[in-house]
C-alpha cells in the first residue's frame, strides 16, 4: 500500500489546520454560509436531510486494517456506531457535528487519510479495479497510475474550479470492474503491438441526468505520457466546457455536443502545444508510488487446498459461500474473498464499527492487512490463503457478514436515497430492503443467476440505475414516491444505458415488478444465458407488459 | 441562502443548526430541535414573521437552510408535515427508527449549545 511522505502529511496536516480555521470564521461570522459553502464541500463536508455529512476518500478503494480500526473508532466517538460505503469507494458518516469535524480530520491524517476533493468542482477521488493486483487476466496493477493522478491532482492549481466535478476511473485487466466508461475520463491499461504498455483513453461517460457512454479518444497512450494528456484533457475541458449551465457543464455534455473526433483533436493540439516533460512525473517518482503496491511475500502452495475442499464437503453453507463470493486469485492457492454488505432487510453499503473491526482483524490476520472496498458497496479481503477461508467464513458468519450473494440478485446497489440524502426524491434503503426479503431464498437466487440490480433516489444516479440490468429511479409524482424501472444496463466494457420499461410504480408495486421481470427472464432463457443476456437477445417488449399489467391491476 | 417560495398554509419553520446539523424548528422564542414545539403559522401575516424569522437567524449565522414548511394538524393540534420528504426530515431515517428525532436522539443539546 502507498504510504505518505514527508511531503504528503505535510500537505494533509496544513490542510486540516486550513479547515479548522475555515470553521471557526464561519462560527464567528466572518464567513457566510454562501462563503463556506465551497470551502466545507472541498472537504467532504455536506448538509444533509438530518444533520451534516462526512465524505472520507478511500483512494482507489484500498484500506488497510490500521485505517479501517480508525474509522470504526470516528464512528463511535463522533457518530452513530455506523458508516456507509458509496458507489465511488468513499466511506460516509451520516451523523457528525460540524463543530467536531477538524477533530475528525486530525484522526484521519493520523492515519494518512483525508476528505480532500471528495466533493465540489475538482478532480475526484479516483477509483480503481477493486481486484486489482489480483486478477489473472491483469495486465498491470492500476492503482499505480490512481495515485499518481491522486498526487498531480490534488490541489492541482488549475483544475481547482473546473465547471463541474471530475472523476476518472482506472482498470488494468481486461474485464472491466470498475464501471470506467460511465466515468469523466476512463483509463484501461493494454498493451500494443510491441508489448509496451499504455492507456486507451475514454472520455465523456457519465451517470446523472444525462448518462453518456465514454468514447475512446486515443487508442493508445504512451504510459510515461500519462499526466501530460490528462492535463491537455482537463485543460480542454476547462476552457470549452459550459459554465452557464451546471446541468450542462459535466465534460460528457461537451463531447456530445463538439463529437468525439473534434475533442480528441482539440485535446491533440493542445499536446502538443503542452511542455510534456515538464508536467509528466520524474521516472523515480513512478517507481517510488509503484514499489508500494508490488505484490506482498505470498507463499508457495499448491493449487487446491485439501482443508478448503474438506471443509466445503463437510458445511453446505460454506461450500455456497466460497462458490458464490470467490474470486480466482493469480496466485496457486489463495483466493480474493467478497465479504457481502448486503445482508437480507440491511441497507446496502452499511457497515458497523464493531463489523469494521472484526474485517479489519481478518485482514490483518489473513490478507497482508489490506482491504478493498468495491463500488458494489462491498469489501474485499483480496489475498487469502485457501486453507484460511474456513476459519474466515466463521468469523463472518458471526459478525453477519456472511451474505453469498455477490453479483446476485441480492447484492443490490443502492445509494442512501431520501432516507439521508438531501437531493434524493425518493426512498432506495426501503426498495433494496424489500427486493432483498423477495429473493432471499438462497436456491432461487443461484438459479436467478448473476443479475444486477441498481437503485438511485434521485436523477443524479449515486445508484449507478442507468447502467444495472435492473434499474430503479426513484422519483416524485403528485407528492408520492414513483419508481421508474429501466432494463437493459451494463456497468462492464459492453458499457449500455438501460431503457425505461414505462411509467412509474408506486413503492409497493416494486417487488411484484420486478419479480415477474425475472420471471420472463426465466421463462424465456435459453442455453444457460444470463439475464442481460436474454434481455439483449429478446429486446424490451416482452418484459413492458409487466408494467403494464402493474399500472392497470386493481388496487 | 435565499428562503423557498412560500408554501400552503398552514406552515411552520424549520432549519439546520449550524454547529451541529440537527433538524431545529422556530418556537416564536427559540430555536428547538422538538418538532412538536415548532410555531405554526396559520395566516399570511403569520408566515410571514416566519420569514423574517429565519433571515435573521441566517444572517446571525445560528442556522442553515431555513425554509417554511406546510403541515396538516394532527388531533392534539401538534404539526404534521405533508410532504414525505419534510416528514422523514423531522422524524428521521424510516429505515432506522432507532436513530434521529423519531428515537428521541439529537446531536444537539436540548437548550442550544
Amino acid at each position: 500500500m502507498y504510504r505518505y511522505d514527508e511531503f504528503d502529511a505535510r500537505f494533509v496536516r496544513e490542510r486540516v489546520a486550513q479547515f479548522r480555521d475555515q470553521v471557526a470564521r464561519r462560527l464567528d461570522g466572518a464567513l457566510n454560509e454562501d462563503e463556506f459553502k465551497p470551502l466545507r464541500l472541498k472537504n467532504g463536508v455536506y448538509l444533509q436531510l438530518h444533520a451534516y455529512m462526512l465524505r472520507i476518500a478511500i483512494p482507489y478503494g484500498t484500506l488497510s486494517s490500521r485505517q479501517l480500526r480508525q474509522l470504526a473508532l470516528i464512528g463511535e466517538k463522533y457518530d452513530r456506531g455506523y458508516g456507509h460505503f458509496t458507489t465511488r469507494t468513499n466511506m460516509q458518516f451520516n451523523w457528525p457535528r460540524l463543530r467536531d469535524v477538524p477533530a475528525i480530520l486530525d484522526l484521519l491524517a493520523d492515519v494518512e487519510m483525508h476528505c480532500i476533493q471528495t466533493s465540489g468542482n475538482c478532480i475526484r477521488n479516483v477509483t480503481a479495479d477493486h481486484f486489482a493486483g489480483v486478477a489473472a487476466d491483469e495486465i498491470e496493477d492500476p492503482r499505480p497510475t490512481a495515485e499518481l493522478i491522486r498526487q498531480w491532482s490534488s490541489l492541482h492549481p488549475e483544475f481547482d474550479y473546473l465547471p463541474r466535478k471530475f472523476k476518472i476511473a482506472v482498470t488494468g485487466s481486461a474485464q472491466d470492474r470498475a464501471v470506467i466508461k460511465a466515468h469523466d475520463i476512463g483509463l484501461r491499461i493494454l498493451r500494443n503491438a510491441k508489448g509496451e504498455i499504455g492507456y486507451e483513453v475514454m472520455v465523456g461517460g457519465g451517470l446523472g441526468r444525462t448518462p453518456m457512454i465514454a468514447k475512446t479518444i486515443r487508442s493508445f497512450l504512451p504510459k510515461d505520457e500519462l499526466l501530460a494528456y490528462l492535463e491537455s484533457v482537463l485543460r480542454v475541458y476547462n476552457l470549452e466546457g459550459r459554465r452557464d449551465n451546471k446541468y450542462k457543464a459535466r465534460v460528457k455534455i461537451l463531447v456530445h455536443e463538439i463529437g468525439a473526433e473534434t475533442f480528441s483533436r482539440l485535446v491533440e493540439e493542445e499536446y502538443a502545444r503542452l511542455d510534456g516533460p515538464s508536467i509528466v512525473a520524474d521516472p523515480e517518482e513512478v517507481a517510488r508510488i509503484a514499489a508500494y503496491f508490488a505484490s506482498p511475500h505470498y507463499e508457495k502452495l499448491p493449487a487446491r487446498s485439501a482443508a478448503f475442499e474438506k471443509g466445503k464437503a463437510k458445511n453446505r453453507a460454506f461450500a455456497t459461500w466460497a462458490a458464490v463470493n470467490l474470486f480466482a486469485h493469480k496466485i496457486p492457492g489463495y483466493a480474493a474473498a467478497t465479504i457481502s454488505l448486503k445482508a437480507i432487510g440491511e441497507a446496502p453499503g452499511d457497515v458497523t464499527c464493531a463489523q469494521m473491526r472484526v474485517l479489519a482483524d481478518l485482514a490483518q490476520q489473513y490478507s497482508f492487512d489490506e482491504l478493498r472496498i468495491t463500488h458494489a458497496q462491498n469489501v474485499v479481503l483480496p489475498h487469502v490463503e485457501q486453507d484460511d477461508l474456513l476459519a474466515i467464513w466463521q468469523t463472518l458468519v458471526e459478525a453477519g457478514l456472511a451474505t453469498a450473494n455477490a453479483g446476485l440478485i441480492t447484492d443490490i446497489i443502492a445509494c442512501p436515497g431520501l432516507d439521508y440524502c438531501s437531493l434524493a426524491t425518493a426512498r432506495s434503503i426501503p426498495i433494496a430492503q424489500a427486493l432483498a426479503h423477495r429473493f432471499a431464498d438462497q436456491k432461487r437466487q443461484l438459479d436467478i443467476g448473476e443479475l444486477n440490480v441498481k437503485i438511485s433516489g434521485c436523477i443524479n444516479a449515486c445508484g449507478h440505475h442507468h447502467v444495472g440490468h435492473i434499474g430503479i429511479l426513484g422519483l416524485e409524482k403528485s407528492g408520492k414516491e414513483s419508481y421508474q424501472i429501466t432494463l437493459g444496463g451494463d456497468a462492464t466494457l459492453n458499457a449500455a444505458i438501460g431503457e425505461n420499461l414505462g411509467p412509474g410504480l408506486a413503492a409497493q408495486d416494486v417487488p411484484d415488478a420486478i419479480e415477474r421481470i425475472v420471471d420472463v427472464y426465466l421463462a424465456h432463457r435459453q442455453n444457460g444465458e444470463s439475464f442481460i443476456e436474454s434481455v439483449r437477445r429478446l429486446g424490451l417488449e416482452p418484459f413492458k407488459a409487466v408494467i403494464q399489467e402493474k399500472l392497470h391491476a386493481p388496487a | 441562502m435565499s428562503v423557498a417560495k412560500r408554501p400552503p398554509l398552514p406552515v411552520i419553520l424549520l432549519a439546520n443548526d449550524l454547529l451541529d446539523g440537527e433538524v431545529v424548528f422556530w418556537t416564536g422564542k427559540q430555536w428547538s430541535p422538538e418538532p412538536i414545539e415548532a410555531l405554526i403559522a396559520h395566516n399570511e401575516t403569520g408566515a410571514s414573521g416566519l420569514e423574517a424569522e429565519a433571515a435573521k437567524a441566517l444572517a446571525a449565522n445560528r442556522v442553515v437552510d431555513a425554509y417554511l414548511v406546510d403541515v396538516s394538524l394532527d388531533a392534539s393540534g401538534g404539526a404534521v408535515p405533508r410532504h414525505y420528504r419534510e416528514k422523514i426530515k423531522t422524524e428521521g431515517p424510516s429505515v432506522r427508527r432507532d436513530l434521529g428525532k423519531q428515537a428521541g436522539l439529537f446531536n444537539i443539546a436540548r437548550n442550544g449549545n
